[in-house]
């Protein structure tokens, strides 16, 4: 069992290695799906694991674009004189500059996003089940009016960034393993965050708060360290699209409340709410959907959508993992006698 | 910045503009409340909170904006959108809503979060993505030498909604099928004991709502505008109203429709018209916080 773990997680990782080099026309394909992988993760983290539903975390994936941004212009030029030209051509990167400002800016973005979790977190927390969806879902949205309001980073135009400046397929190359390197260590650090108290204390808030409360588990701080690792992870993803994206505005692609937004949610129930693989079988499951109605039902893609949402959440709650779970038990760790016994009673 | 500190000294210098912002503010907040009365009832009868709300209200002033390019009269389009809705309200309520009552809430929430994209979605291939509004050709009243300027139309309107609430609220308290609605809403088990077919009822209350929002569109699409993607904003505006005003506190849900439709006009004469929707969502969260100190004053959680 040990040994084909091991196999098993090796035949993935060499397949992740290997992916953009086999499939080189869909480098960007597999970068999209990579960060439907993590936002699904992220928000499985607080939504499945902690029963707090989030609608709203699409926020930290907005800032995180613009404080990578804000940061990489920052360290060379004036924001508010750059976003006023619009990326007009006096602006030049150097390429050090590029790279320190994608450094710093990413890891400045997750910083950022995690900060701003907790300050939201702090208010939003004291909101239960559908307040907190609801609330949450307001936060995003007035966020992303806000921003489109505010000049000083583009208003509603949005900011370009530089383009990568070495040749255009080593930088797909870049950002897809940007994309799987943040994957892979959310998953390693996910696995471990389950298996240890902390998970045991969040799924404790998740099947009855007052009880956990009553246990000692001090339930606010659970919860905010909870939402600010998951933002920190979103506001990375969100800063590595930054610049992969190059250029970005508000509304429509930094806080999407009703795209990538909406679709975190339908993937982790797609795949199975509050389990390690369910978000990722998911996410995969909904990017595949998703392209295939871009393509073949163009200008219906949307309503294709809306109607995966309904179908999933009404009939299909439980996810594969849920389905899995229910059909094959033994794969869950279940003896068969156990669950003769369980029928028994 | 300083555009803000002008248009504060405006409504300093000019006070009467106070009174036309509030008038605005009042007339259209009427509408919010329609609306929102129907979002309290699904609430309180049958604890789904619908996020397509404000898509039903879009629906409906689609359907009177439909007949009048048909070249029938503007007023008409009322009615016809109470029934077209309510029709459409029955259908949704079979093939979805059956199914989520008995889950959790989040299920209802984004089961209906789905049904509000798809409508969207479904009036932007129908009608297109402009912005679309009726014009009654009714005149304008003017008062106090052209400061205040009342369309006769948005007075119309105003008249209409209330006439349609408070024709559901006698309806609500003296049919039978409303007193059935109100023991539903009270206990749900006892009043399947008693013999009331309980299902009826829930795809009676939906369909009453989607129908009073269809008419609650119908009449913005008079005296306001209406875009396929507005439906959300509506949505939002439902549930600050009912969050504020609390479950079956009609009075409440009247002066807090009135409120935020005055507060939204106030916020755009002082930031500007690009803010409209970030008001209407930072009056949620307001909301949402208000009830929040609230209840840690008894040291309760909002649920």
């Amino acid at each position: 069992m040990k040994k084909n773990t091991v196999i098993f997680y090796g035949l993935i990782l060499a397949f992740i290695i290997v992916a953009p080099f086999i499939f080189p026309d869909f480098r960007t394909q597999l970068a999209a799906l990579w960060l439907m992988i993590i936002v699904a993760m992220t928000w499985d983290m607080t939504g499945g694991q902690m029963g707090y539903n989030s609608l709203g975390n699409i926020v930290f994936y907005g800032t995180g674009m613009y404080v990578a941004a804000v940061v990489t212009i920052a360290l060379a030029y004036d924001v508010g004189a750059y976003t006023n030209a619009f990326g007009g051509g006096v602006y030049k990167f150097t390429d050090q500059q590029y790279f320190l400002g994608m450094l710093l800016g990413i890891l400045g973005a997750g910083v950022f996003c995690s900060i701003i979790a907790v300050v939201i977190g702090f208010v939003t927390f004291g909101l239960r089940g559908p307040y907190f969806a609801i609330g949450t879902l307001g936060v995003a949205i007035a966020a992303g009016e806000l921003v489109s309001n505010w000049e000083w980073v583009g208003g509603g135009q949005g900011i370009a960034l530089p383009v990568y400046p070495g040749d255009l397929d080593t930088g797909k190359v870049l950002f897809y393993f940007l994309f799987a390197v943040t994957g892979v260590v959310l998953f390693i650090f996910l696995k471990w965050l389950y298996s240890t108290r902390f998970g045991a204390a969040i799924n404790a808030i998740r099947d009855d708060e007052e009880k956990a409360e009553a246990m000692g588990i001090h339930t606010l701080r659970y919860k905010l360290t909870t939402w600010a690792m998951s933002a920190f992870f979103v506001g990375v993803v969100g800063g590595i699209s930054a610049f992969q994206l190059i250029h970005f505005e508000p509304l429509e692609t930094a806080y999407q409340t009703i795209n990538l937004g909406i679709f975190m949610v339908v993937c982790v129930l797609l795949g199975g709410k509050g389990t390690l693989w369910g978000p990722i079988i998911g996410a995969i499951l909904f990017h595949v959907f998703k392209e295939v109605t871009w393509n073949y039902f163009l200008g219906w893609q949307w309503v294709a959508l809306g109607a995966l949402i309904v179908v999933t959440v009404v009939y299909f709650q439980d996810g594969v993992m849920g389905y899995l779970a229910h059909r094959k038990p033994e794969w869950f760790g279940v003896r068969l006698d156990d669950k003769k016994a369980e029928v028994s009673q | 910045m300083d555009q803000i500190l002008i248009n504060l000294s405006l409504l300093a210098e000019f006070p009467i503009v106070n009174l036309k912002i509030i008038l605005d503010g009042v007339m259209i907040g009427a509408l919010f409340a329609l609306a929102a009365y129907g979002l309290a009832l699904v609430w309180g009868v049958m604890n789904v909170k619908n996020l397509a709300q404000g898509d039903f209200v879009i629906a409906g002033g689609y359907v009177a904006w439909w007949m009048t390019q048909q070249g029938m009269p503007p007023l008409l389009g009322v009615p016809v959108a109470f029934i077209v809705l309510w029709g459409l309200g029955w259908v949704i309520y079979k093939t979805v809503i059956s199914r989520v009552i008995e889950r959790d809430l989040f299920t209802s929430l984004l089961a209906t979060f789905g049904l509000a994209i798809m409508m969207a979605q479904l009036l932007n291939l129908m009608f297109g993505s402009d912005t679309q509004s009726v014009a009654l050709g009714y005149k304008t009243l003017y008062f106090f030498d052209g400061l205040i300027d009342v369309p006769v139309a948005k007075l119309i309107g105003v008249l209409m909604a209330a006439t349609l609430a408070i024709g559901v609220i006698l309806f609500m308290k003296s049919s039978r099928m409303g007193q059935a609605i109100r023991a539903t809403a009270q206990d749900a088990r006892a009043a399947r004991v008693l013999g009331i077919d309980t299902e009826k009822v829930y795809a009676f209350t939906f369909s009453l709502n989607a129908a009073i929002c269809g008419a609650a569109g119908a009449i913005i699409v008079m005296v306001w505008i209406i875009q396929p993607f507005y439906g959300i904003t509506h949505s939002v505006r439902a549930f600050v109203i009912v969050t504020a005003a609390g479950l079956g506190n009609l009075p409440g849900v009247i002066a807090a429709g009135l409120g935020i439709g005055a507060l939204e006009q106030y916020g755009a004469h002082i930031f500007g018209i690009g803010y409209q929707q970030a008001i209407a969502v930072l009056l949620l969260i307001s909301v949402l916080l208000y009830r929040l100190i609230q209840q840690r004053r008894l040291r309760q959680s909002l649920q």
